[in-house]
């Protein structure tokens, strides 16, 4: 009897070493991975970046674009910190991969975590996240114009909804009271998606919810857009409701706001990546950039599909980090103790 | 609604195709096994087959999803009854009498009147969802913060007082968990706080790691200190005790109703399972003839909150399709999953999308159904676990509860947390501190403070929010009734005994 | 094993020192929770209570309940119970220390091989079962949770040096 057990037991082992392809790959000249991708997510499930990385691990597997699956983790403790550490701390470990979001500046410069984006490998950047400006239907306010004055005129009572504290929905929200000189009460929400149903319920007058967040209540007839904070309209020309597109909704600027702010959506490795490294996950991501479930969830969301590598990427990022700290310091954000 | 009624026979006749009744099983049959591991989540079990599931049609698909969610549900009652360890926070309820059951031989009528229990409570919600869906969507959105935080205040006050336990120890316990709750990132201010510049500390305490170190490991040392076996060795296999536990259920008939209402509401405001289920253990102890007993393995105390945490359960999924907002990290890769196949949560989702959501409903009714015979079926096999001597038993219990603190995080830092949390279980219960309260601080401490301090932005300071609508002052009311209980019960009755006298 | 205990029935730490050291240690916890709670802030701002409102609080009330709570026990007159007798401490300790050990060595050795040894110690030592019943079930064991953790569900779980050898 205990014999048998063992031999099960051994079995076991030889099938699971047969199973799993033991013998280590040859190496070839370019990088490949040899296990399972880990896909960190700084931010909690059912979130903008939550749902882009969730939709890629689907097209990457759906299309076998890659030899090893693809684990998407949420290490959102911390504003995300967690997430950042965590793939700070793997330094020479190519199978781990990063999604930012705005806190990848706000998160050390509001809390003091010890970290800084020059920490990690920089990869590509995948696109940029749109903001807009949200009413609720119900509200008379045709433009951002009457909405401002509206909000000028209830002294400081307007609510504005948003995600986190001290990041960008409530940078945004700053900005604006620094540009037109209207006072806003800001009302912290976990997510995204909380935010546009307390907008829907009338708890709080406004929002700055990115576009996928609220097309669902705008396509009800629930939520109106009055401005987007870009320089451009959106391209997007599909319809949506009552013959509105995403192209219809102008920008703030045009509407006397001057306040531009686009998310970074981008992915980074561990420190230490090697450039082969950082080159098949390029060229990853420029596979998934072809594929027709990336295009429908740029144009469901409206975002901004710029992409960018190497210098250009590291460029845009280290210009944006000072654009942070400056917005931080203007508000009074930075973390003091 | 007649047209609705038709689409839903539409759904039916799409869910009972072999193929779908196929991939109910395969669904509930994972559901379960993640359930019972403490490491696995729904959420891994979901995000994992999403991939798998791009071969099928949208309804197949969404079909196996939500019946590994059904089978999470139900299987995170299994490792609750037999070794005290909830996996999830809507499963700390069930423990309280399920164990107790287990020790004294009844681990198979506890497991059948868990999952019974379960059964019941998710089908009155589906049949909700079926009847009154636009209403209830509409109502969810009635809740602004000041409404949520009534309802964690219910939670607590229906909860608190009713403790056996010296009143200054479990003041200390709850306020405990208070404390630890409160420390990581405070939500409101975006600053670090009780941290010490920790970097481990920066996630705060997860609810499940206390859990598992509390009771999982606390009880195995108390096992180990009253002599090496669990008494629950004692259990007979008994192949009738399904058909047997089944007779005594309609006693409970008042208690299940009253939970099934409550975990319906609790589930579309959205607070969701959890407060449901403490909500509906505490107030069936207060108004149950057995009362007293609830704690020491009374049938009664596994029936209230496992029948609200799966109302609660399943309504849940009403806000998320109709609202997208989802109640629980299972509930959000679901969410995800609808993305991906390109169905927008959302008001219209009912309207553009009348086929999946109609076969949608029809596979929850056939998924508990099918969840249900699976798990009944394997409640012998279950108890049976219990017959294992407990030197082979115990070690394995401790492999999967470091296996599931590990995983929350993915931190060794969490491990090495579970280990204390289990020794201060064993030294907590050993000095009279009752664990429930601060495992309930815990869990629902942080959204308490936060959505109390989101008031009182909105109102700048003015307490007076928390009394401002019907809404927000029937459940305020109903809150300091439930506190100030044995007071007002104990007037009642001197009124009722004076004019006899 | 059974022989040591007899011994140490009557002996052990009393019940009022164990329940003393947990108030302290509570009230030592609520110090911490009230020093970090003035760190963070404990007014009421602008905007409504500051981060470290609540938990200051929540302090107190701790530390005034673990006075009470010591002060109960100090005046109590039930000297003469134990907590535990020295025979069961040991017993409990039978689990802690192993798993202790078995929690330290995680981060080296990797979840699989620690659980295995964990496994294969408790049987012999706890239920004298022979290597050839007890080493299935310790390999056995470990290796079920590699295979559904690592292949089904991907879900990485800590690997020492003999998984990396093995390529994971």
């Amino acid at each position: 009897m205990t014999c048998s057990l063992k031999h099960a037991g051994f079995g076991a082992v030889a099938a699971l070493w047969a199973a799993t392809g033991l013998a280590p790959l040859p190496a070839s000249a370019a990088w490949e991975p040899s296990r399972p991708v880990e896909f960190i997510i700084p931010a909690g499930p059912g979130g903008g970046a939550d749902i882009m990385a969730r939709t890629i691990q689907g097209i990457v597997t759906k299309h076998n674009l890659m030899s090893q699956p693809m684990v998407v983790i949420n290490k959102s403790g911390g504003a995300g910190g967690e997430g950042f550490l965590d793939v700070k701390n793997s330094a020479g470990n190519p199978h781990k991969i990063i999604i930012t979001l705005s806190n990848l500046f706000t998160t050390p410069l509001a809390t003091g975590i010890p970290f800084n984006w020059k920490e990690l490998t920089p990869v590509a950047m995948l696109a940029l996240d749109e903001f807009v400006l949200w009413v609720n239907a119900e509200k008379p306010y045709k433009t951002a114009k009457d909405y401002v004055a509206a909000a000028k005129a209830a002294g400081g009572t307007f609510k504005m909804g948003g995600t986190g504290s001290k990041q960008e929905d409530q940078i945004i929200t700053e900005a604006i009271q620094k540009a037109t000189g209207a006072k806003f009460i800001y009302i912290p929400q976990r997510g995204g998606g909380a935010v546009a149903v307390q907008l829907v319920g009338n708890h709080v007058d406004s929002s700055v919810n990115n576009p996928n967040e609220a097309i669902a209540h705008w396509k009800a007839g629930k939520l109106k857009p009055l401005c987007v904070f870009d320089s451009k309209a959106m391209p997007y020309k599909d319809e949506i409701v009552n013959q509105l597109s995403w192209s219809s909704v102008p920008t703030c600027k045009s509407q006397g706001l001057d306040i531009e702010y686009l998310m970074l959506r981008g992915i980074f490795m561990s420190p230490g990546a090697t450039k082969d490294q950082v080159d098949y996950y390029i060229g990853l991501f420029n596979k998934v950039r072809q594929t027709p479930e990336w295009k429908e969830l740029m144009s469901n969301g409206a975002f901004n599909q710029t992409f960018m590598t190497g210098k250009q990427y590291t460029d845009w990022v280290a210009n944006e980090e000072k654009r942070h700290q400056q917005l931080m310091k203007d508000a009074g954000f930075l973390h003091t103790n | 609604m007649i047209e609705d009624f038709s689409s839903l026979f539409h759904g039916f006749s799409v869910a009972i195709q072999p193929f779908n009744i196929g991939v109910m099983f395969v669904g509930i049959i994972l559901g379960v096994l993640i359930g019972v591991l403490p490491g696995l989540g729904g959420a891994n079990g979901v995000a994992i087959l999403l991939p798998l599931t791009f071969s099928m049609s949208p309804t197949s698909a969404i079909i196996m999803l939500s019946c590994i969610y059904w089978g999470a549900l139900f299987g995170g009652a299994i490792t609750s009854v037999l070794f005290n360890i909830p996996g999830e926070p809507w499963s700390v309820a069930t423990t309280f009498d399920g164990h107790p059951m287990a020790q004294k031989g009844q681990a198979g009528e506890a497991l059948t009147a868990a999952f019974t229990s379960s059964f019941v409570g998710a089908l009155f919600a589906v049949v909700m969802i079926t009847l009154v869906a636009p209403l209830v969507a509409s109502f969810a959105l009635r809740f602004g913060p000041a409404e949520q935080f009534s309802v964690y205040f219910l939670a607590f006050c229906s909860f608190v007082g009713m403790s056996k336990e010296p009143p200054f120890k479990t003041v200390a316990a709850m306020f405990i968990g208070f404390a630890l709750a409160a420390v990581g990132l405070d939500s409101i201010t975006g600053q670090l706080r009780l941290t010490f510049g920790l970097e481990s500390l920066l996630n705060g305490f997860d609810f499940l790691i206390a859990v598992i170190g509390l009771f999982g490991i606390g009880e195995i040392l108390l096992t180990m200190e009253e002599g090496l076996s669990f008494k629950g060795r004692l259990a007979g296999i008994n192949a009738k005790v399904v058909w047997e536990t089944w007779k005594q259920l309609p006693r409970y008939w008042v208690t299940s109703l009253r939970s099934c209402i409550i975990g319906c509401w609790m589930g579309v405001s959205p607070a969701g399972a959890t407060p449901a289920s403490f909500m509906s253990y505490g107030i069936a102890k207060r108004t149950s003839r057995n009362g007293a007993n609830f704690g020491k393995g009374e049938i009664e105390g596994v029936v209230a909150p496992e029948t609200a945490a799966h109302a609660a359960g399943t309504a849940a999924l009403l806000p998320m399709l109709s609202l997208g907002v989802p109640g629980s990290p299972t509930a959000a890769v679901l969410l995800g999953g609808l993305l991906i196949w390109g169905l927008q949560p959302g008001p219209l989702l009912f309207v553009e999308q009348k086929e999946f959501v109609w076969g949608l409903i029809a596979s929850m009714y056939l998924g508990n159904i099918v969840g249900l015979i699976v798990v009944l079926t394997c409640v012998p096999l279950f108890a049976a676990i219990l017959r294992i001597p407990f030197s082979i038993i115990a070690p394995i219990i401790l492999v999967i509860c470091a296996i599931g603190a590990y995983t929350v995080h993915n931190s060794v830092f969490d491990v090495v947390l579970m280990m204390v949390f289990g020794v201060i279980g064993y030294l907590l219960k050993k000095c009279n501190y009752p664990l429930a309260p601060m495992v309930l601080a815990i869990v629902l401490g942080d959204k308490a403070e936060e959505n109390f301090r989101q008031s009182l932005l909105a109102s700048q300071g003015k307490l007076g929010i928390f009394f401002s609508n019907g809404l927000v002052s029937t459940i305020m009311t109903l809150g300091l009734i439930a506190l100030f209980w044995p007071l007002i019960s104990n007037a009642l009755a001197r009124l009722r005994t004076r004019p006899a006298a | 094993m059974s022989d040591h205990m007899q011994g140490a029935d009557s002996a052990g730490p009393s019940h009022r020192a164990v329940e003393t050291g947990v108030g302290i240690a509570m009230a030592v916890f609520a110090l911490v929770v009230i020093a970090g709670s003035i760190k963070a802030g404990i007014g009421w701002g602008s905007e409504g209570p500051k981060a470290g409102f609540f938990p200051f609080y929540v302090g107190l009330v701790v530390l005034a309940c673990s006075i009470v709570n010591i002060v109960q026990v100090r005046i109590e007159r039930t000297r003469g119970d134990l907590f535990a007798n020295w025979g069961q401490l040991r017993q409990v300790m039978a689990v802690v220390i192993p798993s202790a050990i078995y929690v330290a060595v995680i981060p080296w050795t990797g979840i699989y091989i620690a659980s295995a040894v964990l496994i294969a110690f408790f049987m012999r030592r706890l239920g004298n079962y022979a290597w050839s019943f007890l080493s299935p079930i310790a390999i056995g064991v470990p290796l079920i949770f590699f295979i559904v953790f690592e292949r089904w569900f991907l879900v990485p779980l800590p690997k020492g040096p003999v998984e990396a050898w093995l390529g994971y």
